[in-house]
């Protein structure tokens, strides 16, 4: 590929991305927005492969990786969702700050 | 049979388990399992020593089975359990066996009626079992153990009627007494042990000579751990201070006064400062203590017997008595003449313990002032009685003349500074002792038949005293004929004894002091004699006396307060310190330390603990600042 826009660019994006996603995890009340705020830290972390990948080559190490991560992403939503389901069908909230039974 | 010699100790043990576990029920079979297995000790014994006497004089020391059985090794000690035969230990086996069958014997008439007739042979089996192994211990730690199994022993067999209170105090006093005493005995061994490497009374003495020789040894080192060994002698020996428990041990049936108060285990002291003479002998220091303590003892003793009512009370301070002169003879270097009033003495005071209690059986009582007249009836008794009375007194040619003799002699030529004060209190006491002894027989045996306070003369059924089964006149005469005969082996022109029995490479024959036994003989007869005028012929009063004399009369009659002083030490001084001890173990070790590890855990674990939030995203921040950190470390590396 010919360069067109330059790595940093990515890169800068892809941090920019993960420290968004990083307030959310630990920031948010909300137990579905800290999973979304996991999402966008994968995502991020997705494009920083790809960008390294685009620049220097190396195969399809890279894409490969990607792929990976978005699968693995994917279920681990799913199971994350089910713990959310099943924690608001025992405390009648989604708020993580109530979920301290492990507490002292 | 010397290799078999082992078995000696173990028999008696079997014959306690056999009958505590299996026969208890059976008063026949208890009986007769005790006194089979000791009748079997007892001709063991007397082979051992015919085949000793087979050897010659350098080879008579041998340890079985095989040099003892290896027990405990830690390099480098190498703790063995054994028999060791010599001379020395086969002298105490005859005597412990003879005079352990003796009693038994006597036993099955005396303690006939008892309810616990069986525990009572199973004890004195247990008993047997432990002072025959001690005084075939090989080595420190054995005779160690085997002493205070003794004194186990002798705890069950005082308080072998444990429901009165006098006789439960008075076994609790033995074993605590010795116990106290045996504290220095333990230092000792110990220091021995650490010192010398070795527990093993043969090497012991080995490296000691050595060590002496050459000079890397101390002798005043060597003195000291001698007066520790000693202690433990005093305890079990009933030298002065130590001596209050054996008057209060009469709480126990008379053939335990016979077997162990008079014959054996008291001896066991003497026995052990025999045993380790090498150490004793080092150092003039520790012969001096021995030689002083055993003769203040003697006397201090003989003047207490003077005051007692009791006819046990009066025997055991005699018994108190006669140790002083055997450990005085020790004392002195008179390792002979000190075994031979060991042996003798175990003859005539087992026959006045079982004599008394011969006594008692038939008036029901221990009061010497409630009999009186017996003579007539009770002939065997009396007669067995009158033996050892002159065998104790030292009137020639009773046993205990000659054995006394000695004594006087080695006093006489020793160099202890101030040996003429000794041998004036020896010859002293000997003149007291045969005045107490006819004191007692005068009191016992003659004069009108008292009716006793209690309105009835005492006897059996028919209210009459009378004589007493054979099995009990049968060890007393058996005993009787030896109080007559036994001095014989070592007279003068024979010496059989001291070419048997001696310390060192060459038995000391000893040359007839006619002096000295004139002077003691005439120091017995004046005992005698003035006895008679007291106690006998009434020409003098002894109530009148005593009332003259009323402070002297109180203090020897009250033990010369000794037990009071010793309660007063206990209660003020021992108590004391014991509470502050106490105090420092509860506050300190269990509060401070213990309780306070716990405490400190406690509080920190309280304030850690608040770190744990249970907020997930607590945690996770925590992770991710970490990070951050880790990330400028790496960099930067602060």
């Amino acid at each position: 590929m010919d360069s067109g826009i330059p790595m940093e660019h990515f890169l800068v994006l892809a941090a920019l991305l993960f420290g968004i996603g990083l307030f959310g995890v630990l920031a948010r009340k909300n137990a579905i927005a800290v999973l979304m705020g996991i999402e966008l830290m994968l995502n991020a972390v997705n494009i920083n492969f790809l960008a390294f990948a685009r620049e220097w080559g190396g195969g399809m190490a890279g894409t490969v990786f990607v792929v990976f991560v978005i699968a693995v992403a994917a279920a681990e939503a799913a199971v994350a969702l089910s713990i959310i389901i099943a924690i608001h069908r025992r405390f009648k909230s989604a708020n993580v700050d109530e979920v301290d039974h492990l507490k002292n | 049979m010397i290799e078999w010699a082992w078995w000696i100790p173990v028999l008696p043990a079997l014959s306690f388990a056999v009958i505590l576990l299996l026969t208890r029920r059976s008063k026949a079979l208890s009986a007769v399992i005790s006194i089979l297995t000791m009748a079997v000790c007892f001709a063991m014994s007397l082979g051992v020593l015919f085949e000793l006497f087979q050897m010659a004089p350098e080879n008579r020391k041998l340890v079985v089975p095989g040099g003892g059985i290896p027990w405990v090794e830690i390099k480098p000690f190498l703790i063995t359990v054994g028999a060791l035969i010599d001379p020395l230990s086969v002298n105490m086996l005859c005597v412990v066996t003879f005079i352990s069958l003796l009693v038994q014997v006597y036993s099955l008439g005396y303690m006939r009626d008892d309810e616990r007739f069986s525990t009572f042979f199973a004890y004195l089996s247990l008993f047997s079992a432990s002072m025959l192994t001690l005084v075939v211990s090989p080595n420190y730690v054995q005779i160690f153990m085997a002493w205070e199994l003794v004194g186990l022993s002798s705890y069950l067999l005082i308080g072998f009627w444990y429901f009165k209170d006098s006789a439960a105090n008075a076994c609790k006093k033995a074993f605590i007494v010795n116990r106290f005493a045996d504290l220095l005995f333990l230092i000792g061994v110990i220091t021995i042990g650490m010192t010398f490497q070795t527990f093993d009374f043969s090497l012991v003495d080995g490296v000691v000579k050595q060590g002496l020789a050459n000079g890397s040894l101390s002798s005043g080192f060597v003195a000291g751990l001698a007066l520790l060994l000693f202690s433990g002698a005093m305890g079990k020996s009933g030298q002065f201070p130590f001596h209050i428990w054996l008057p209060d041990a009469m709480e126990g049936p008379t053939p335990v006064s016979a077997l162990i108060h008079a014959a054996t285990m008291v001896t066991a002291g003497v026995y052990l400062i025999a045993r380790t003479f090498t150490l004793f002998t080092a150092d003039p220091l520790s012969m001096t203590v021995v030689a002083y303590t055993g003769a203040f003892t003697a006397l201090f003793a003989a003047t207490i017997a003077l005051a007692q009512d009791d006819i046990k009370r009066v025997l055991a301070f005699s018994t108190l008595s006669q140790l002083g002169y055997m450990v005085l003879a020790l004392g002195v270097g008179g390792y002979t003449a000190g075994m031979f009033h060991l042996t003798t003495h175990a003859f005539f005071k087992a026959l006045l313990f079982l004599g008394a209690g011969s006594v008692i059986h038939s008036v029901h009582t221990n009061d010497i002032w409630e009999m009186g007249g017996l003579w007539p009836k009770m002939k065997a008794t009396g007669w067995t009685f009158l033996i050892a009375c002159l065998a104790i007194s030292g009137i020639a040619p009773f046993a205990g003349f000659w054995s006394k003799d000695e004594i006087f002699v080695a006093v006489e030529q020793s160099r202890i500074p101030g040996h003429g004060l000794l041998l004036t209190a020896a010859v002293f006491t000997a003149f007291l002792t045969a005045f107490y002894m006819f004191r007692l027989f005068f009191v016992v045996f003659m004069g009108p038949r008292k009716k006793a306070a209690h309105g009835s003369t005492g006897g059996d059924s028919h209210g009459e005293p009378h004589e007493s089964p054979l099995n009990m006149v049968l060890p007393l005469s058996i005993l009787g004929f030896f109080s007559v005969v036994a001095g014989l082996v070592n007279a003068p022109g024979i010496n059989a004894y001291s070419r048997f029995l001696y310390f060192g490479s060459e038995p000391e024959i000893g040359v007839f002091h006619f002096g000295l036994a004139g002077v003691s003989t005439l120091a017995a007869v004046a005992g005698i004699i003035l006895a008679g005028a007291f106690y006998w012929k009434h020409l003098l009063s002894p109530a009148a006396w005593a009332e003259k004399h009323k402070g002297l009369y109180t203090l020897l009659k009250n033990k010369y307060y000794i037990d009071e002083i010793w309660a007063w030490l206990v209660e003020n001084v021992l108590f004391k310190l014991a509470t502050a001890f106490a105090w420092f173990d509860k506050r300190v070790v269990d509060g401070g330390m213990v309780d306070g590890a716990g405490w400190v855990t406690r509080r920190v674990g309280s304030m850690v603990r608040k770190t744990q939030t249970g907020q997930v995203q607590q945690y996770a921040l925590v992770v991710f600042a970490m990070v951050a950190v880790l990330y400028f470390v790496l960099s930067f590396g602060f």
